[in-house]
C-alpha cells in the first residue's frame, strides 16, 4: 500500500495519454454538509439515472452523495454491497485486487484518487449466486464546484452472475464539478457481470472515468453505456483483459451530444485468452457537440473473433463525431472486423417513411429512435427498460 | 381518380419523361410496360412525390385535387401508396413497428402479416437481411396496412419464388378490390362499386395472371405511346418487341 502512494505522489501531474487535461486545483473537495441522507436527495434525479431511491426492484444499493455515503443496503444472501472502506477493513485479502486491473499511475486522475480517503463502492457475488434483481449505485453530486473521486472494486466469483445499474448523477440546481471514478472489474471463471451505466451530467460538469476489468475462463463482461445528456467533458477509455480462454466481454454505447458536450469514449479489449470474443458497439448522435468514438482491439490468441462497429448520426448543421476504430492481430489465427459510418440520416430513409404517411419530423424521430434501439445480446429485461426510458426521456431534447 | 395532364420529369438536371399524359379511372387498373431505364419508375416516384423528381411541365390532379406541389406525405395521407424495388433498411425499427405506423394503430400487424406468411419477419429491421422476395412481400404488407385508394406497384412480382407468387398475385387483387371470390351481390354490381385504382410496372407480365389489367401503356425513351388492352400489349412486345409494339401501336 505504502509503494502505492509513493507511485501516486510521483504521477500527480502525469497528464492522461488522451483527453483534454483538467486542472485538478480549480475544483474542491471540501463540502459544507458532512453528513448525507438519502432524504436529502431530489428523487426526480435519482430515477432519471434508473436508480429507485425505494430499493424495490433491486438487490442492493449504493448511494454516495458528493464524498459521504447516504444510503447502502443489500437484501440478498450471498451478494455483498458496502462502502469500500468497510471492506478494506474488513477484509485483508481485497489488498490483492487493488489497482490490479488498472495501475495507479497511469495518470493525474488516478493517481489523485490514490491519494484520497478511500471512497465509492465494493460489490461481490458469492460463487454459484446470481443477484435476483440489479444492485443499483449512485454516485451524487450535490455541491457547486466539486470535486468527487472514487475508488470502485466489483467481484463476480465463480459462476456468479451479477446485474448492476450505476447510475451518476448531479442535484439540478449544481452547474460545475469534477467525477473522478476507478473502477475494478473481476470476473473469475465462468462468471458473469452485465454492468449498465446511465450518466446524466450537466453543461459544466467534466468526467474522467478509469476502469480495469479482468475476466477468466468462460467469463462474461457486458458494459451499456449511455450518456444522452449534455456535459463538458468526458473522456473514458475502460480496458478489458480477457485472459482465460473463451472470455467474451461486449462493450456498448448509446451517447447523443448536445451542443456544448464533448465526449471522447470508448473501450480497449486485450484478448489474451483462446477462443476469447469481444464486441464494442457505438451509436452516436451529435445534435452540435462532439463525439470521439474510439475502439481498439487486440487479438493475441488463436481463435479469438472481434468487432467493431461505430455509426454515427450528424443531426445539425454544426455537430462533430470522429471514429477512431483500431484492430491489431499479433496472430494469424484472429478474426477481426469493424465497421464504421457517420453522416446524417439517409434522405432516402426519411422519405420512404413519409411515403407511409409520416410527416418529415416524425420520420426523422422514427429513424433516430431505432437508430438509438441497439440490441444488446444477454441484456436483462429490466436493464433494457432503464435504457429505453432513458431514451425516450431525451427524445425531447433532441427534436 | 388520378390525371397526368403534360407532364414533364426532371431527375438531375436531366429530362426523363417526355409530356407524359394518361388518366386513372376509379377502379381500374393500369399496366406500365417498357425496357429497363426509360422512365418507368421515375413516374411512380413523380406520382408519389419524391424529392428529386422534378415537374418541369405538366400537372397531376389526384381525387380532383392539384397535388403537383404537394409533399410526399400529404400524397400519402391522401390515399396514394406504393410499393419499392429496392427500399432502404432501416436500422432498429421493426417492421412490426412501422407496418402498425402505417395502420395508424388501427389495425394488428400479426393478422396482417399471417396473410402473407410473413410474421416471422416482423420482429426484424425494416428491410434488412431480406431476399427480393421477402422485400416484396413486407412492401405489401406496409401498403395492406395503409390500405391506399391509388397503388403504385415497381416490379411487384420480381424475385418472388413460384410457391409465393400466387400468394404475392392474391394480396395484390385484394389490395385493388379485384380479388374474385363470392359477393353477396351480382359480380357486376361489385364491379361498378369499385373504387381503388392501380398502376402496375411488370416486366414479366405474371402479376397479370392473378390482376386483371384494364389498361395497359408502353413507356420507351421516356414517352408514353399507348393506352389499350394490357394483353395485347404484352403479346405484341413479347412477338415483335419494344419498338414494333410502340410502332404499331401509335
Amino acid at each position: 500500500m505504502h509503494d502505492l502512494k509513493e507511485r501516486a505522489k510521483k504521477a500527480l501531474k502525469k497528464k492522461a495519454a488522451i483527453g483534454r487535461d483538467i486542472d485538478l486545483s480549480k475544483y474542491k473537495l471540501e463540502t459544507s454538509h458532512e453528513k448525507a441522507s438519502l432524504a436529502q436527495i431530489s428523487e426526480t434525479d435519482l430515477l432519471s439515472a434508473g436508480i429507485i431511491p425505494s430499493g424495490k426492484g433491486r438487490s442492493g444499493s449504493y448511494i454516495q452523495e458528493d464524498h459521504s455515503v447516504a444510503h447502502c443496503n443489500i437484501t440478498q444472501q450471498g451478494v455483498e454491497v458496502s462502502t469500500i472502506a468497510d471492506a478494506l477493513a474488513k477484509y485483508d485479502w481485497l489488498k490483492d485486487y487493488w489497482w490490479k486491473a488498472l495501475e495507479v499511475d497511469t495518470d493525474k486522475y488516478t493517481a489523485f484518487t490514490e491519494l484520497q480517503p478511500p471512497q465509492g463502492y465494493f460489490m461481490r457475488v458469492e460463487a454459484g449466486k446470481k443477484t435476483d434483481f440489479p444492485l443499483q449505485a449512485c454516485l451524487y453530486m450535490e455541491e457547486e464546484g466539486v470535486l468527487q473521486a472514487v475508488h470502485n472494486i466489483v467481484i463476480a466469483e465463480e459462476g456468479a452472475e451479477m446485474n448492476i445499474i450505476t447510475g451518476c448523477t448531479t442535484a439540478s440546481s449544481l452547474q460545475s464539478g469534477l467525477h473522478l471514478g476507478v473502477s475494478e472489474f473481476y470476473v473469475k471463471k465462468g462468471a458473469k457481470i452485465t454492468f449498465t451505466m446511465i450518466h446524466n451530467w450537466k453543461e459544466d460538469v467534466v468526467v474522467r472515468p478509469r476502469t480495469g476489468i479482468i475476466v477468466e475462463e468462460g467469463g462474461v463482461f457486458i458494459s451499456n453505456y449511455v450518456s444522452l445528456k449534455q456535459v463538458k467533458d468526458l473522456q473514458t477509455f475502460p480496458t478489458a483483459y480477457l485472459n482465460g480462454d473463451n472470455a467474451i466481454a461486449r462493450f456498448s454505447s448509446i451517447l447523443v451530444a448536445p451542443e456544448g458536450s464533448y465526449l471522447d469514449t470508448g473501450a480497449r479489449v486485450y484478448l489474451k485468452g483462446r477462443g476469447s470474443r469481444s464486441e464494442i458497439i457505438s451509436r452516436t448522435i451529435s445534435s452540435g457537440g462532439t463525439i470521439i468514438a474510439r475502439g481498439h482491439l487486440i487479438g493475441d490468441a488463436e481463435d479469438i473473433k472481434a468487432h467493431l462497429e461505430c455509426q454515427g448520426l450528424i443531426l445539425t448543421e454544426r455537430g462533430i463525431i470522429h471514429a477512431i476504430p483500431e484492430l491489431e492481430g499479433r496472430l494469424s489465427g484472429v478474426d477481426m472486423s469493424h465497421e464504421a459510418a457517420v453522416g446524417k440520416i439517409a434522405q432516402e430513409e426519411i422519405e420512404y417513411l413519409m411515403a407511409r404517411g409520416l410527416s418529415e419530423e416524425e420520420a426523422t424521430a422514427t429513424i433516430v429512435r431505432g437508430f438509438l434501439n441497439v440490441e444488446i445480446e444477454g441484456l436483462p429485461p429490466e436493464l433494457k427498460r432503464e435504457i429505453d426510458r432513458a431514451i425516450a426521456e431525451s427524445e425531447n431534447d433532441l427534436f | 381518380m388520378l390525371i397526368l395532364d403534360g407532364v414533364s420529369v426532371e431527375v438531375a438536371g436531366k429530362e426523363i419523361l417526355h409530356d407524359i399524359s394518361m388518366e386513372v379511372e376509379p377502379g381500374k387498373t393500369h399496366v406500365l410496360f417498357g425496357p429497363n431505364g426509360t422512365g418507368k419508375t421515375t413516374l411512380l416516384m413523380t406520382i408519389m412525390g419524391f424529392s428529386g423528381y422534378k415537374v418541369t411541365k405538366g400537372k397531376i390532379f389526384y381525387k380532383g385535387e392539384d397535388i403537383t406541389k404537394l409533399p410526399l406525405y400529404e400524397r400519402a395521407r391522401m390515399g396514394i401508396g406504393m410499393s419499392f424495388q429496392r427500399p432502404p433498411t432501416i436500422r432498429g425499427l421493426k417492421t412490426r413497428q412501422l407496418v402498425a405506423l402505417c395502420a395508424k394503430m388501427k389495425k394488428d400487424p400479426e393478422e396482417l402479416a399471417r396473410r402473407l406468411n410473413f410474421t416471422e419477419f416482423l420482429d426484424r429491421d425494416v428491410n434488412s437481411n431480406l431476399s427480393g422476395g421477402e422485400i416484396k412481400k413486407s412492401e405489401l404488407l406496409q401498403l395492406m396496412a395503409q390500405n391506399p385508394d391509388l397503388v403504385l406497384l415497381d416490379e411487384p412480382e420480381s424475385g418472388v419464388d413460384l410457391e409465393n407468387i400466387a400468394l404475392v398475385g392474391e394480396v395484390i387483387a385484394e389490395l385493388l378490390d379485384k380479388a374474385i371470390k363470392h359477393f353477396d351481390e351480382p359480380m357486376i354490381e361489385h364491379k361498378k362499386k369499385r373504387k381503388k385504382s392501380g398502376i402496375i410496372i411488370t416486366h414479366t407480365g405474371f402479376i397479370m395472371r392473378y390482376v386483371k389489367a384494364d389498361v395497359g401503356h408502353v413507356i420507351l425513351n421516356g414517352r408514353l405511346s399507348c393506352a389499350s388492352n394490357p394483353e395485347e400489349i404484352f403479346a405484341c412486345v413479347g412477338k415483335f418487341g419494344y419498338e414494333e409494339c410502340v410502332r404499331c401501336m401509335i
